[in-house]
């Protein structure tokens, strides 16, 4: 684990995992639909342009020509913002790419609150809702750019389809080169017994700030990193909920169907336990600086922290 | 008459250049936004606001109104900039674009702001948006003229062009609309990206009727509206040829300055070129 010193957005992460994909892996190709600089599919372009379909402003097409391409043995990595993604393509993803069990990934960036200025047009909050409602879909939301560079090489291996969620900002490496992405798998990363936050994505490192200021208050909590949101883990999940008691959720997205609806479906079912989940409460998001949003939406390690204390207060 | 009319497009032209210096002055206290594909519709705008649109800045919902949809939703801050300069909120409004409480979005919201008919920023949906309202207008027997302005690049995206078989189907002669077509997207050139040529041939052989003008001409845009309210029975497009970035040298042609604020020094240097009247 790193001293939390160094930062990296999970696309750049991506553009760069690439790259290094592109040398070893011939099949791999790329696809983009004029966001290339900002989803940092740039650099394989440049590297291997043979190898990189531009589409220009035009999603369906993208996840379209993704699916012909997966379709004639191609490796394919069509990539654009979140909202257009799972958004503007969600019928070709569900109809072309899904139903038939394609071998196509979808690494979709700008995900979220922290776009920022662009605003709710562009935050898209509901992508791991949508694409963990489909069949066969696989869902990881890494949770660094290290576990994103290893989310991008795991993600090549494995054959079918793939939604990769990334963010545009730079937040702290969790964890260092040592790290091994397991599909399906959750991450321990700070055990305790008090409760467990489950999180994903950039929550997981307010998760670990929560972490902390409970540790000053005597309060030692668990913190699983659930980067692949389906296949859910959930052994992990009965076990901290037998383990904990308690269980607090948190990520940028709409608390309705995401990962906190994930985690709650597993514990209805297996080993019900109190839980709260943050999240973005069912609103559209808005222009601001990034900082500024995880404030007011109450996506910041001081609300988990709050959704701690409750559920510490709701076991029996 | 002949000086009447350079009367008029003088006037236009200083608009022009008010709403220019208004957007970067917004782009430069926000730090983000998009400046190239604001000033190149600069002229454009200025024109369908203070001369050729029927609006009632006091009556943001007149039910007669012409209406203008932001297609290329990204250009919010020139649609900004006239809805101030209008009177549809006060100018200083402008300088809180993009902040945390603002209701100017970064991407414009009719929940939000006044005079802004429907929320954009998905690229490709303002022209279904604009049928809607020009098939209503019908239905309604309603004397509104709906205008869109689309960008070069959103022509990439296929629902511009299930609208644009909707528009000429239903012989929406109340519709225009306006491509700005200054051959810049994100990624580069739109002749490379996606071999975006011949706009008006294709748009044209939707059954459009189709005009190129130099979008900067003031004159030019007059006379399209013009042709545009005589024709009958088909919708028109405006090809508007301009330059992305139009009015601030060094933002002239650069695709860098598709989404990208000026600094402190820019924001100077632009507004020095721009009360030059440097064009
Ligand atoms: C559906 C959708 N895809 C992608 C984007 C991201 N995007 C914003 S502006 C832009 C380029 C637009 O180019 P153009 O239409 O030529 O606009 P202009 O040059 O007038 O700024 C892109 C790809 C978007 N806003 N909406
Ligand atoms: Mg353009």
């Amino acid at each position: 684990m790193k001293g939390m010193a160094l930062k990296k957005a999970t696309r750049d992460a991506y553009g760069e995992a690439l790259v290094e994909l592109g040398k070893t892996n011939p099949k791999i190709v790329v696809l983009d639909a004029d966001l290339s600089q900002s989803t940092k599919t740039v650099g394989f372009a440049r590297e291997f342009p043979d190898r990189f379909i531009q589409v220009g402003i035009a999603e369906q097409d993208l996840i379209g020509t993704a699916a012909g391409l997966a379709l004639a043995g191609k490796i394919p990595f069509a990539s654009t913002f979140a909202v257009f993604a799972a958004g503007r393509a969600y019928d070709q993803i569900r109809n072309t790419v899904a139903y038939a069990g394609l071998n196509v990934k979808i690494a979709a960036t700008h995900a979220g609150v922290t776009v920022g200025e662009d605003g709710g047009s562009h935050q898209m909050l509901e992508d791991v809702a949508l694409m963990r409602a489909i069949p066969g879909m696989t869902v990881i939301v890494p949770a660094d750019g290290i576990e994103a560079a290893a989310a991008v090489k795991a993600v090549a291996e494995y054959t079918g389809p793939v939604y990769l969620r990334m963010g545009r900002g730079a937040w702290p490496l969790i964890f260092d080169e040592a790290y091994e992405f397991r599909m399906g798998k959750a991450t321990l990363i700070e055990d305790g017994d008090a409760a467990t936050i489950i999180a994903c994505g950039i929550m997981v490192s307010q998760a670990l700030e929560a972490a902390k200021l409970l540790k000053s208050h005597g309060i030692q909590v668990r913190v699983l990193d659930m980067a692949t949101v389906k296949p859910i883990d959930t052994e992990a999940i009965v076990k901290a909920a037998q383990e904990t008691g308690a269980i607090v959720t948190a990520e940028e997205h709409n608390i309705l169907g995401g990962l906190g609806g994930a985690v709650a479906e597993v514990l209805v079912e297996t080993h019900p336990v109190p839980m709260e989940r943050v999240g973005v409460k069912d609103v559209f998001g808005r222009s601001g600086r990034p900082d500024e949003l995880l404030k007011h939406y109450g996506l910041t390690p001081e609300a988990i922290v709050t959704a701690i204390q409750k559920v510490i207060a709701r076991k029996a | 008459m002949a000086s009447c009319k350079q009367q008029k497009i003088e006037a236009l032209s200083g608009q022009a250049r008010v709403l220019r210096q208004r957007v970067i002055e917004m782009l430069g206290e926000s730090g983000s936004g998009h400046p190239g594909g604001s000033l190149s519709a600069a002229d454009i705008m200025a024109v369908l606001y203070w001369h050729e649109m029927r609006v009632d800045p006091s009556r943001p919902d007149w039910p007669e109104r012409d209406r203008f949809i932001l297609s290329k939703g990204h250009a919010a801050p020139i649609l900004y900039a006239c809805l101030a300069e209008k009177g549809y909120f006060p100018v200083d409004d402008l300088l809180t674009l993009r902040k945390l409480n603002s209701h100017l979005q970064g991407h414009p919201d009719m929940k939000q702001t006044p005079g802004v008919e429907a929320s954009t920023g998905s690229l490709g949906q303002g022209l279904s948006i604009a049928n809607g309202m020009a098939l209503a207008a019908k239905l309604d027997g309603g004397e509104y003229r709906v205008y869109a302005l689309l960008g070069d690049g959103e022509l990439e995206e296929g629902m511009v062009w299930e609208a644009v078989m909707t528009s000429s189907h239903y012989n929406l002669d109340n519709l225009v609309a306006i491509v700005d077509y200054n051959k810049l997207q994100i990624d580069g050139d739109v002749r490379e990206v996606m071999g975006i040529t011949d706009v008006a041939r294709r748009f044209r052989s939707f059954g459009w009727v189709a005009i190129d003008i130099d979008g900067h001409d003031i004159g030019q845009i007059i006379s399209a509206l013009n042709l545009a309210r005589g024709t009958k029975g088909q919708p028109t497009v405006i090809v508007a040829h301009t330059v992305k970035g139009k009015g601030v040298s060094f933002m002239e042609n650069q695709v860098g300055w598709h989404g990208s604020a000026p600094s402190p020094e820019q924001v100077e240097q632009a507004l020095a070129e721009l009360a030059g009247g440097k064009e």
